[in-house]
C-alpha cells in the first residue's frame, strides 16, 4: 500500500475506525528496526518520510532548582520509542519517570529546568527530525497533542470542571484540525464511540461521570487528533481493578487499530509485563535496566528489577515468600557516588561506589538490546542468601 | 434548586437574627430604657423626641416582651421602622426612602465597575506572575489599606479644592429641584463622579490582589497543565480554563466583601456630604436618633443580604458543580 | 590481612537532608518588609508617648498658634486649638495599635475555640456553630458596631474592645474550623485516637501546633480589621472623643474643617499612618502565608531561573537555550532563521 492511501485512510476516520482492525497502519511505518524493536511488526510497506525511532531521548537531564539546591530528578537518560511500540516506564514514586516524560515535552513548571540533552521527534507528519527542546513556542504548541498526547493520571483533576465533555473535545479538535463545525461535532461523537461511551454523555460535566468513564474520555481526547505518540501517566492507578482491566484492554485494541506508540508510566511492573513490548526500569533519576518485557519476566538482570519482581505475587507458578525492597530512595540533591541503589541492594559491594551507571549489554539475554546498569550482577547471579535487614543497612555477604 | 432554597433560608435566618438583635439591644440597658436614653441628651429634650423613642421602645404597649417583639416584627414587615427623633415627626421609612436610592446607585455602580476592572487586572497579573506586574504589588497592598474616607479626603483635596475639577460637596447643585429632568440628572452625575472615583480607586486594589492569588492557585491545577499539554491557544487556556474556574472563589469573595465595601462607602459619604444613607446614619449618630439608627442598620443589613443572595445565584449559574453538589445532599 | 568491606564504614551513606536555610532567610522580601515595618510601629507605640514634644491635649489659647503649618517648633503643625499634631500622632499610634492587638488576641482566642470545637464535636454542634459563624460573617459589621456602641453609655476603650471582639471572630473561626477538619481526618490524629489519647491532649498537642501559621495569620487579619473599624468608628464620632486615637484625630480634623481650610498636616499624617500600619500587617501576613505554604514560596522564587523571568505557563526552560539566546535585535532576527520544522502539520493537514 502506498503512502498516498495511508494519507487517505486518515481522511475518513469514522469509517476506518468503525472497522476496527481493518487498517493496520503499523505496516506503513518504516520503523527504526535497526534501533528499536517493535517486536513482530511486519516491515512491508513504503518508507515513511523519516526513518528512525519516533521519539529519541538522548542524554536528558532535568533538575528542580530549589533554594536548598538542585534536585537531580532525571540524570543523563537515554530512551528510544519506536513506531507502534509500547514502552513501559517503571519505577517507584520519586524515581523520575513522570519528570522524564513531561520534561521531554517541556510541560514541567518552575522550578524545573532541563539542563542537558535532546529529544528528537520523528513523526509521519514532520518533514525532518525536530528537537523538542529547541523548538519555538508556536511549533511546540502545534506539536503538543497533535503529535504527542498525554493521558493523565487523575482524570477528575485533568478535566476542566466547568466545561462539558463535548466542549472539551471540540477545544482539542479546533486547536489542531481545521474542519467545519458539524464535522467536528460528529468527530467528537465518534471519538466517544471509539472508547465505548454513550453519545448522550457529550453533554455531561466531568463530575457527573464515573471514574472509569472519565478516564475513557481522557483517552478519547488523546485520540482526537490522531497523534503519533500517547504518553500514559498511571492511567489506571486511581481505578478499581475490574475497570482497570477493561480500560487497558481497550487501550491495546485502539493501539492495534490506530497504530500509535505508547509510553506507559507506572509503578506496577506486573502490568507492564503484559502490556509493554519493552520495559525501562528507572531508579533515582536513572535507568537501571531496559529490555523486552519477555526478557524482564524471564530473566531480569538488575537487582532493583529483581526486587520489584519479587514484590508482587504471580497468579501462576510456585508460591513463595514475598519480599519488598526495604529502605527509601536517596536524596536527589546530593546523590552519592556510584550506584544510587547501594543502600538497599542485597548484592552491594565496595566496587559499587565506582560504577558509572552506563547501560551495558547483557550477554546471556535473548534480547539483543537488553541492557543493565549493574556490571556485577547478571540474570543468573544467585540471589543473596539473606534478605536485606529492614533498617536499610545492607552489606551483602557477597561483598568482600 | 435546593441549593438556592438553602441559601434563601440562610439569609432569612440571618435577617431574623439582625432583627432580633435590633430589638433587644435597647432593652438590654439596665434600668428604665427610656430614661437612660433620655439621659444621653445633653440639652433638655423636646417632648417630640421623647415620644419617638417611647414609640420605638414600645413603652406604653401593653403586653409582655414577646408581645412587643411580635408587634415589632410585624411592623418591620410593613416597612414601619418607627419615627425619627431628630426629625420628628418624619417617619424613618420616609427618610430612608429619600436617601437609599442615592447610595444604591452610587455604591452599586462603582463597586461593580471596580470589581470588573480589578478582576480583569488580577487575571493578567496572575497569568504573568513573577514578572514586572508583580512589582506594583506592595503599592497595591498599600492602596488597599487606605481607609475609604481618607482616600476621599485626599482626592477631595486634590481635585476639588486645589484643582477645582469636581464639586466639593453635595449630591447636586444647590438650587436645583430634584426631578427627572436633564439639569438635575446631569448635575447629580457630575457630583457623583468624585465619590464614585473614590470607591473605585479604593477598592480596586483589593479585587485585583484577590483575583491574582486565585489565578495563581488555579494555574497550578492539573486541568490547566493539561490544557497546555493539549496545545490549546493561550487565550483559550487563560480565559476558559483558568479564569472561568478562578472566578468562582472570586465571586464568593465578592459576596463576603460586600459588607465591608458598603460600610466603607457609607462613611465616605460624610466627606462629600453626599445625600445618601451614610450621611443619614452619621447625622443620626450625632443627634442620638436611635430609631433612625436602628432603621438604617436593618436596611443596610437587608441590602447586603440581598446582594449576597444575588451573588449566590450568579455562582450557581456559572458553576455546574454547585447545582449538582447541593442537589445531591 | 582481612579486608573489611569498605562499604561497612557507612553503608547507609544517604546524605543528610541539606539544612534548610533558617526561617528568616526563607521568608520572601515582602514578608521581611512587613516584619520590619510592623516592628517600627510597635516600637513607636511603646516609645512614642514618652517622647512627645508637647502634651497632646494642651490647647494653646493664642489664635496665632492655631492651624499652623509644619515648622521647627511643631514638626507636624498645629490643630485648630493650637495642639501639636506630632504629639497627638505619637499617642495615637499607641492607642490604636494597643486596641488592635488586644482585640486581635481576644477575637482570635474566641475564633480558635469556636473553630476547633465545631470541627471536633461535629454533628449538631458543628451545624449550630457554623450557622452562627456564617450569620455574623454576613451581617455587615460596621452598622452593627455603631448601634452597639451607640447604646453604651461610655464609648471608651474597654467597651470598644468588647464590641469589636464580639464581632471580630467569625472570619478566623471559619478558616480554623476548615483546617481543623482537614487535620482531624489525617492519619496521625486517628492514630492518637486509637491509642486512647484524651481529646484535649490531641487538640493541644497535635492539632494546634499544626495550625500555628494559620492562627498567626488570623490574628494579624483581626488586628487589621480592629484598627480599620476603630478608626472608622472614631471618624464618625462613635468613640471617646477625648482620647487621642488616630481615628479621633481624623474626626476632629474633619469637624474643624481642616480640609477646607487647607490644613493638610492635620488629617494626612494620621490617615497615612493608618494606611502604613495596614500595609505592614498585610505584608506580614503574606510572609507568614508563604512561609507556611511551600508551594507559594517555590513558585514565586522560581519564576526567575538561570537569570530569566518566566511566566508560570511557559514551556520548561532549557539551559542551553537560555544561555545561547541572543538578546535584542540580533536575537529577534535570529529567531527567523530557524525555519519551521513542522511543515505539513498545519491544521487540517496530515489527515
Amino acid at each position: 500500500m502506498s503512502a498516498d492511501s495511508a494519507a487517505s485512510s486518515a481522511v475518513d476516520p469514522a469509517v476506518s475506525r468503525a472497522d476496527g482492525r481493518a487498517m493496520d497502519r503499523a505496516t506503513h511505518r518504516a520503523t527504526g528496526a535497526a534501533v528499536g524493536p517493535a517486536a513482530g511488526s511486519s516491515l512491508a510497506g513504503a518508507a515513511a518520510p523519516s526513518s528512525g525511532p519516533v521519539l529519541d531521548i538522548r542524554d536528558l537531564s532535568v533538575v528542580y532548582r530549589t533554594p536548598a539546591g538542585d534536585v537531580r530528578a532525571v540524570d543523563h537518560v537515554n530512551l528510544v520509542l519506536g513506531a507502534g511500540e509500547v514502552v513501559g516506564l517503571a519505577g517507584e514514586s520519586g524515581s523520575g519517570k513522570s519528570t522524564l516524560a513531561y520534561g521531554a515535552c517541556r510541560l514541567l513548571r518552575a522550578p524545573a529546568l532541563v539542563t542537558n540533552g535532546s529529544v528528537i521527534y520523528r513523526g509521519r507528519r514532520v518533514s525532518r527530525p525536530a528537537d523538542i527542546l529547541t523548538m519555538r513556542p508556536e511549533e511546540l504548541r502545534r506539536l503538543r497533542w497533535r503529535e504527542i498526547a498525554i493521558v493523565f493520571q487523575s482524570a477528575m483533576n485533568a478535566l476542566n470542571p466547568v466545561l462539558n465533555v463535548r466542549d472539551q473535545l471540540l477545544d482539542v479538535i479546533h486547536a489542531h484540525l481545521r474542519m467545519p463545525r458539524d464535522e467536528a461535532h460528529s468527530r467528537a461523537a465518534s471519538l466517544l464511540d471509539l472508547v465505548g461511551i454513550p453519545r448522550s454523555r457529550l453533554r455531561s460535566y466531568p463530575h457527573e461521570l464515573s471514574g472509569g468513564m472519565r478516564q475513557r474520555v481522557m483517552i478519547a481526547m488523546a485520540l482526537a487528533t490522531d497523534p503519533e505518540i500517547i504518553i500514559m501517566d498511571e492511567p489506571t492507578t486511581a481505578l478499581d481493578v475490574v475497570v482497570q482491566r477493561d480500560i487497558l484492554a481497550q487501550i491495546v485494541e485502539l493501539k492495534e487499530s490506530l497504530g500509535f506508540s505508547i509510553l506507559f508510566i507506572t509503578h506496577d511492573l506486573s502490568l507492564l509485563l503484559e502490556l509493554a513490548d519493552r520495559i525501562a526500569v528507572m531508579y533515582a533519576g536513572q535507568f537501571v535496566e531496559i529490555a523486552t518485557s519477555d526478557e524482564i519476566h524471564r530473566e531480569a538482570a538488575h537487582p532493583y528489577t529483581k526486587g520489584l519482581l519479587n514484590s508482587f505475587p504471580s497468579l501462576r507458578g510456585p508460591r513463595r515468600d514475598l519480599a519488598g525492597i526495604p529502605g527509601s530512595p536517596p536524596d536527589l540533591r546530593n546523590p552519592p557516588p556510584g550506584c544510587p541503589f547501594v543502600p538497599r541492594c542485597g548484592y552491594a559491594r565496595p566496587d559499587c561506589r565506582d560504577v558509572d551507571m552506563q547501560l551495558l549489554p547483557v550477554a546471556t539475554s535473548r534480547d539483543p538490546d537488553h541492557v543493565t546498569a549493574c556490571p556485577f550482577v547478571l540474570p543468573d547471579t544467585p540471589a543473596p542468601p539473606v534478605p536485606p535487614v529492614a533498617s536499610g543497612s545492607t552489606t551483602g555477604e557477597l561483598g568482600t | 434548586m435546593s441549593f438556592i432554597v438553602r441559601r434563601l433560608v440562610f439569609y432569612l435566618v440571618a435577617a431574623w437574627v439582625a432583627l432580633t438583635i435590633n430589638f433587644f439591644i435597647p432593652r438590654l440597658i439596665p434600668g428604665n430604657a427610656v430614661e437612660s436614653i433620655m439621659a444621653k441628651f445633653p440639652n433638655s429634650l423636646q417632648p417630640s423626641a421623647y415620644r419617638a423613642i417611647e414609640a420605638m421602645l414600645g413603652v406604653g404597649h401593653s403586653g409582655s416582651i414577646w408581645h412587643q417583639y411580635v408587634a415589632y416584627v410585624v411592623d418591620i414587615f410593613h416597612f414601619n421602622f418607627g419615627t425619627s427623633s431628630s426629625e420628628y415627626p418624619a417617619q424613618v421609612s420616609t427618610l430612608l426612602g429619600e436617601t437609599l436610592p442615592w447610595t444604591i446607585i452610587l455604591v452599586g455602580t462603582a463597586t461593580v465597575i471596580a470589581f470588573l476592572i480589578g478582576t480583569v487586572l488580577g487575571i493578567a497579573a496572575g497569568w504573568r506572575h513573577g514578572g514586572s506586574l508583580d512589582r506594583v504589588l506592595p503599592g497595591l497592598m498599600f492602596l488597599q489599606a487606605i481607609p475609604y474616607f481618607f482616600f476621599a479626603l485626599i482626592l477631595l483635596e486634590l481635585f476639588a479644592v486645589k484643582l477645582q475639577v469636581f464639586p466639593i460637596a453635595q449630591g447636586y447643585s444647590q438650587g436645583l429641584v430634584p426631578g427627572w429632568h436633564w439639569d438635575f440628572i446631569s448635575s447629580a452625575i457630575y457630583h457623583s463622579l468624585l465619590p464614585a472615583l473614590t470607591i473605585v480607586l479604593a477598592s480596586i486594589a483589593g479585587w485585583m490582589l484577590q483575583m491574582r492569588n486565585v489565578m495563581i492557585t488555579t494555574i497550578g491545577e492539573d486541568y490547566v497543565v493539561a490544557a497546555q499539554a493539549k496545545g490549546l491557544p493561550n487565550r483559550r487556556v487563560i480565559i476558559t480554563y483558568a479564569a472561568r474556574n478562578a472566578i468562582l472563589p472570586q465571586l464568593q469573595g465578592f459576596g463576603l466583601a460586600v459588607g465591608f465595601v458598603v460600610s466603607g462607602a457609607l462613611i465616605m459619604e460624610i466627606v462629600f456630604s453626599y445625600p445618601g444613607i451614610g450621611l443619614l446614619l452619621v447625622n443620626a449618630v450625632t443627634s442620638n436618633d436611635y430609631p433612625l439608627m436602628q432603621g438604617i442598620f436593618l436596611v443596610i443589613t437587608f441590602a447586603v443580604l440581598l446582594a449576597n443572595l444575588i451573588v449566590d445565584l450568579v455562582i450557581v449559574f456559572v458553576d455546574p458543580r454547585a447545582r449538582a453538589r447541593e442537589a445531591t445532599r | 590481612m582481612t579486608v573489611a568491606p569498605a562499604v561497612s564504614a557507612d553503608p547507609t551513606a544517604v546524605p543528610q537532608e541539606a539544612a534548610q536555610p533558617g526561617r528568616w532567610r526563607r521568608m520572601p522580601t515582602k514578608g521581611k518588609v512587613g516584619v520590619v515595618l510592623s516592628a517600627v510601629f510597635v516600637l513607636a507605640a511603646i516609645i512614642g508617648p514618652l517622647v512627645t514634644p508637647y502634651d497632646p491635649s494642651y490647647q494653646n489659647p493664642s489664635p496665632s498658634a492655631s492651624m499652623n503649618a509644619p515648622s521647627a517648633a511643631h514638626l507636624l503643625g498645629t490643630t485648630q486649638s493650637g495642639q501639636d499634631v506630632m504629639s497627638q500622632l505619637l499617642v495615637g499610634i499607641r492607642l490604636t495599635l494597643e486596641l488592635g492587638i488586644i482585640v486581635g488576641l481576644v477575637a482570635t482566642a474566641i475564633a480558635v475555640i469556636v473553630g476547633v470545637t465545631a470541627a471536633f464535636l461535629g454533628g449538631w454542634w458543628d451545624e449550630l456553630l457554623s450557622l452562627l459563624t456564617n450569620v455574623f460573617l454576613v451581617i455587615p459589621a460596621l452598622p452593627l458596631l455603631i448601634i452597639l456602641l451607640g447604646y453604651l453609655p461610655n464609648k471608651g476603650e474597654a467597651p470598644t474592645i468588647f464590641v469589636l471582639s464580639v464581632l471580630g471572630w467569625p472570619w478566623g473561626a471559619r478558616v480554623i474550623r476548615a483546617q481543623t477538619l482537614a487535620i482531624r481526618n489525617r492519619d496521625f490524629v486517628a492514630a492518637s485516637r486509637e491509642t486512647g489519647e484524651r481529646t484535649w491532649r490531641i487538640i493541644a498537642f497535635e492539632i494546634i501546633p499544626n495550625e500555628v501559621s494559620l492562627i498567626a495569620a488570623s490574628f494579624v487579619n483581626t488586628v487589621l480589621y480592629a484598627i480599620g473599624a476603630s478608626v472608622a468608628l472614631a471618624f464618625i464620632g462613635v468613640a471617646d472623643l477625648n482620647s487621642w486615637s488616630l481615628g479621633t484625630m481624623l474626626y476632629w480634623a474633619e469637624s474643624q474643617q481642616a480640609l477646607q481650610l487647607g490644613a493638610w498636616w492635620w488629617f494626612v499624617p494620621p490617615g497615612l499612618v493608618v494606611a502604613l500600619m495596614g500595609t505592614a500587617l498585610v505584608l506580614l501576613n503574606t510572609g507568614i502565608d508563604e512561609l507556611g505554604n511551600p508551594r507559594l514560596r517555590d513558585a514565586s522564587s522560581a519564576s526567575r531561573i538561570a537569570g530569566r523571568w518566566l511566566k508560570p505557563a511557559d514551556p520548561t526552560p532549557v539551559l542551553s537555550e537560555i544561555s545561547q539566546r541572543r538578546n535584542g535585535l540580533a536575537g529577534f532576527l535570529h529567531s527567523f532563521s530557524r525555519s519551521s520544522l513542522l511543515e505539513g502539520a498545519e491544521p487540517g493537514e496530515g489527515r
